[in-house]
């Protein structure tokens, strides 16, 4: 049962070829936005968070399922578990855009704050910004490296201990993100807009990252899998990644729609201005964003047949990767950027960049163990599996 | 279907089919315990203290109520969101964990579903009861031609009357649906010639064949499908009737997930109270096992830290915003003149469910039993502190009010309960509790004697 991937030249030199993608429209976009820094550092910005979200939730994944005692997924497990290798990737990353606070968050001109603004200094400062920011990585690496190396470790001793073991782990990283998944997305992406406030944005925040990195998880192993490994993943297992991602579409919507039926309904200038200025400046991404993220796999997901046909499966999780970078270009661009933000040359090179990236590590990563736990206790559930 | 061996058996003993059957119709074909007439007693007094104080209301007006003009929702509201909270656990477990294939549900969604139902005819009574004068509830129905008038569409009480009564119809068809194979099992049990006529009415001439199972099965799926978006619309909507206006405290994005993952919390601390009682009145020890009410325990757990992260959330951001009225009225729920409502609800639903982490805690009856209690207080206040404390301090300091309740609505609270558990006692006494036909399901997966083997 145990199956090694090996990491290819030909896929090496491709995600390569990615990263410079990347990198030189990152230098081409700071030759030419030369007075636009705020451009530059929010495209940074957007790149970290998306990636990393897409890794942290795919250690959510991972733990809810062990804390629940799930069976169907114990056969794909290890491809969301080695996610956890881009977070110290991500950590460095994120530690960049200490040279682009300014450019990024209006709070930081300490120098000219109005009151409100001025209200906040007690979270939103430069010192304790970082030091959360510091909390959070040292904390997601700890445990979610604890859960890869116990998980790894039960390959070579069949007894029950480690996986016993991971399940605190498991159960420390859900407690851990059911605070950070929040805070996270108020220091980076709420701050930005530095005056305006929704209890409902954190979570709004995270019900997208998840569905986005389901839509990874599941394009991952479509891909493994055209690639030869990982037969034993059936249709049942596709079916219900696309159960995931046709309730996830929903969910994400459903807070999407509240968060702005109610400051609609409210009709508080301070909170509607938020949405105004995406209206009005932004109108196609905004509808676009509903209509990618919403009806596309709603539809399309609908019926059992699609959600376990690969072709299908695989169009619809690229065009919900595409959607959800979309809704986090709409969080970070108009309050950054402002209204000027477009997407161009910079937009997608640079994300390509960050892709190639993610990919080399997350590819470098699965070398390291086999794909399949083979002596996970659920293991023989999962290669049973029919929906 | 594989099985891992670590997994625990959910059905204990050595059970065979017409064990199971025997067993869980044995309340039905025997005479009830003094027990369960005592029950009955004691809610049909309530339900009659109920009706009375309904009456007086009715024929008085909802002056005999202690709503005053700054405190306009009291407990009627309280009362009607912690009911209909309680309603949303039957249609979690029928519908939301199918479809996460937990087999644990096979032995509880019977009478959480029975629960649901009850709940929210308890629930639904307060806004009509509040109307004033309920003999025009009829107006909420979108039917202009007499009067000319059109309802108000964008007003989210009309939603509520639409979620609510669309929720009703659903989980009363599931839940009936449900029944009938079983229900055909006690009609070829019974002898006595009433019973057997009772029964062969309402199993709608089952006879168990291919094609009556196909067809159940059928409409059983695209009910599930439409029982699951519903749990999570009603409780979003009732959460609009607060979240859409502009009063500090209820004026929140957050609203809809926050109060469907407190009402599922609160369904599941009720299905908890009732089911540690009726396993053991009822000896179904072996099919409602200390598993199955782990199971349950870890669902407090998640959805109680849930409303924890909201309440978190809340404070953090009424400071955050930066509001001095967002602001003043968080800070006056901790403090001001109802701050022991406001911790009530802190210690019952957050502090005191993370003690669930301890898995002998999690196992252990008594303690589950005393905590569901405690959840079922602490949502209460939690519903008596958004709309209490959020409307107590208007805007203009000289309306600024207390809310007590007056004799009738504590009257009216107690005949829900009469209500609530006279209809649950009759559940037991003529229904099966436990879905008989769908723990057969699972026992060749997942009982103690098929695993053993």
């Amino acid at each position: 049962m145990n199956e090694k991937f090996k990491f290819e030249k030909s896929q090496k030199i491709t995600f390569i070829l990615l990263i410079v993608v990347g990198l030189l429209s990152l230098t081409a976009g700071i030759l030419i936005y030369k007075d636009h820094p705020e451009k530059i550092w929010s495209n940074i910005l957007l790149n970290n968070y998306y990636f990393l979200a897409i890794a942290l939730c795919g250690i959510f994944f991972v733990a809810v399922h062990k804390i629940a005692d799930s069976g169907w997924q114990a056969s794909l497990i290890r491809i969301p578990e080695s996610f956890a290798s881009y977070i110290p990737i991500a950590a460095i990353l994120m530690f960049l855009i200490y040279f682009g606070m300014h450019d990024i968050y209006h709070w930081t001109h300490t120098e000219s704050l109005d009151h409100i603004l001025q209200g906040k200094t007690a979270y939103l400062n430069m010192p304790f910004f970082f030091i959360r920011m510091f909390i959070y990585f040292a904390l997601w690496i700890l445990v979610s490296y604890g859960l890869r190396r116990l998980s790894i470790k039960s390959d070579f001793e069949n007894d029950n201990k480690h996986f016993n073991k991971s399940r605190t782990y498991a159960a420390l990283f859900v407690v851990l993100f059911a605070i950070t998944s929040s805070t996270m997305s108020w220091d980076w992406l709420l701050s930005i807009d530095a005056h305006w406030y929704s209890t409902m944005f954190g979570w709004y925040i995270f019900s997208g990252a998840l569905v986005t990195s389901i839509a990874a998880i599941t394009l991952i192993i479509l891909y493994l899998r055209k690639k030869g490994y990982m037969q034993y993943i059936t249709e049942s297992h596709l079916h219900d990644l696309g159960k995931y991602l046709f309730g996830f579409s929903i969910m994400w919507a459903y807070l999407w729609f509240v968060q702005f039926l109610f400051i609609w309904y409210a009709n508080i200038q301070e909170e509607t201005v938020y949405f105004v200025q995406r209206l009005e400046h932004f109108p196609i991404l905004f509808y676009a964003n509903v209509i990618i993220n919403l009806v596309l796999p709603f539809f399309v997901l609908m019926s059992r047949g699609s959600k376990m046909k690969t072709s299908i499966l695989a169009t619809i999780a690229a065009i919900i990767l595409i959607g959800h970078w979309i809704d986090l270009y709409l969080v970070i661009m108009p309050g950054s950027v402002g209204n000027s933000a477009s997407v161009g040359f910079l937009e997608i090179g640079l994300s390509i960049g960050y892709a190639g990236l993610f990919l080399y590590v997350i590819f470098n990563s699965l070398t390291k163990a086999s794909l399949v736990p083979v002596n996970h206790p659920f293991l023989e559930e999962s290669l049973h599996y029919e929906t | 279907m594989y099985v891992s061996p670590i997994r625990e058996p959910l059905i204990k003993g050595e059970k065979s089919y017409q064990t199971i059957t025997d067993e869980i119709s044995a309340p039905i074909a025997g005479k009830p315990g003094p027990l369960w007439y005592a029950g009955i007693t004691f809610s049909t007094l309530a339900l009659l203290v109920g009706l009375y104080a309904m009456g007086h209301t009715v024929w008085n007006g909802i002056g005999t109520w202690g709503a005053n003009r700054t405190i306009n929702w009291g407990w009627g509201i309280t009362n009607f969101v912690w009911w209909v909270g309680i309603g949303h656990a039957g249609t979690f477990i029928s519908a939301i964990l199918l479809l996460f294939r937990q087999k644990w549900r096979t032995s509880i969604n019977r009478a959480a579903e029975a629960m649901t139902i009850f709940a929210v005819i308890c629930a639904a009574l307060f806004p009509v009861l509040h109307l004033g004068r309920p003999w025009l509830a009829f107006f909420m129905a979108p039917y202009p031609s007499t009067r000319e008038l059109w309802i108000n569409f964008n007003s989210p009480l009309i939603w509520d009357v639409f979620a609510i009564s669309t929720y009703f119809t659903v989980s009363l068809l599931f839940w009936y649906i449900g029944l009938i194979p079983d229900l055909g099992t006690i009609r070829d049990r019974v002898t006595s010639k009433g019973k057997k006529a009772f029964y062969k009415f309402m199993s709608f001439g089952w006879t168990g064949s291919a094609k009556h199972w196909q067809r159940h099965e059928s409409i059983s799926l695209i009910l599930a499908g439409l029982a699951a978006p519903l749990v999570l619309s009603v409780h979003s909507i009732v959460s609009m009737d607060f979240a859409t206006s502009l009063i500090p405290g209820w004026h929140t994005t957050i609203f809809p997930p926050y109060f469907v993952s407190g009402a599922i919390f609160s369904g599941f601390a009720m299905v908890l109270t009732l089911m540690i009682i009726t396993r053991r009145t009822l000896n179904l020890q072996q099919y409602i096992t200390v598993n199955h009410i782990e199971s349950m325990n870890k669902i407090i757990i998640a959805t109680g830290s849930i409303v924890g992260v909201a309440y978190i959330t809340e404070l953090f951001m009424s400071w955050y915003s930066g509001n001095i009225y967002e602001q003043y009225t968080f800070l006056n729920r901790a403090t001001g003149p109802y701050w022991w409502a406001y911790w009530i609800m802190m210690t019952c639903n957050v502090i005191s469910p993370q003690l669930l982490w301890f898995k002998k805690l999690r196992r252990n009856l008594t303690f589950t039993f005393i905590l569901s209690i405690f959840i079922n207080i602490g949502m209460w206040f939690e519903r008596f502190v958004i709309v209490v404390t959020s409307l107590h301090r208007d805007f203009l300091p000289s309306s600024w009010s207390m809310y007590y309740p007056s004799i009738t609505e504590v009257g009216i609270f107690i005949g829900t309960f009469g209500i609530f558990f006279t209809l649950f006692l009759l559940f037991i006494r003529f229904f099966p509790v436990i879905a008989i036909s769908e723990v057969k399901s699972v026992l060749k997966s997942s009982s103690e004697k098929f695993i053993k083997k």
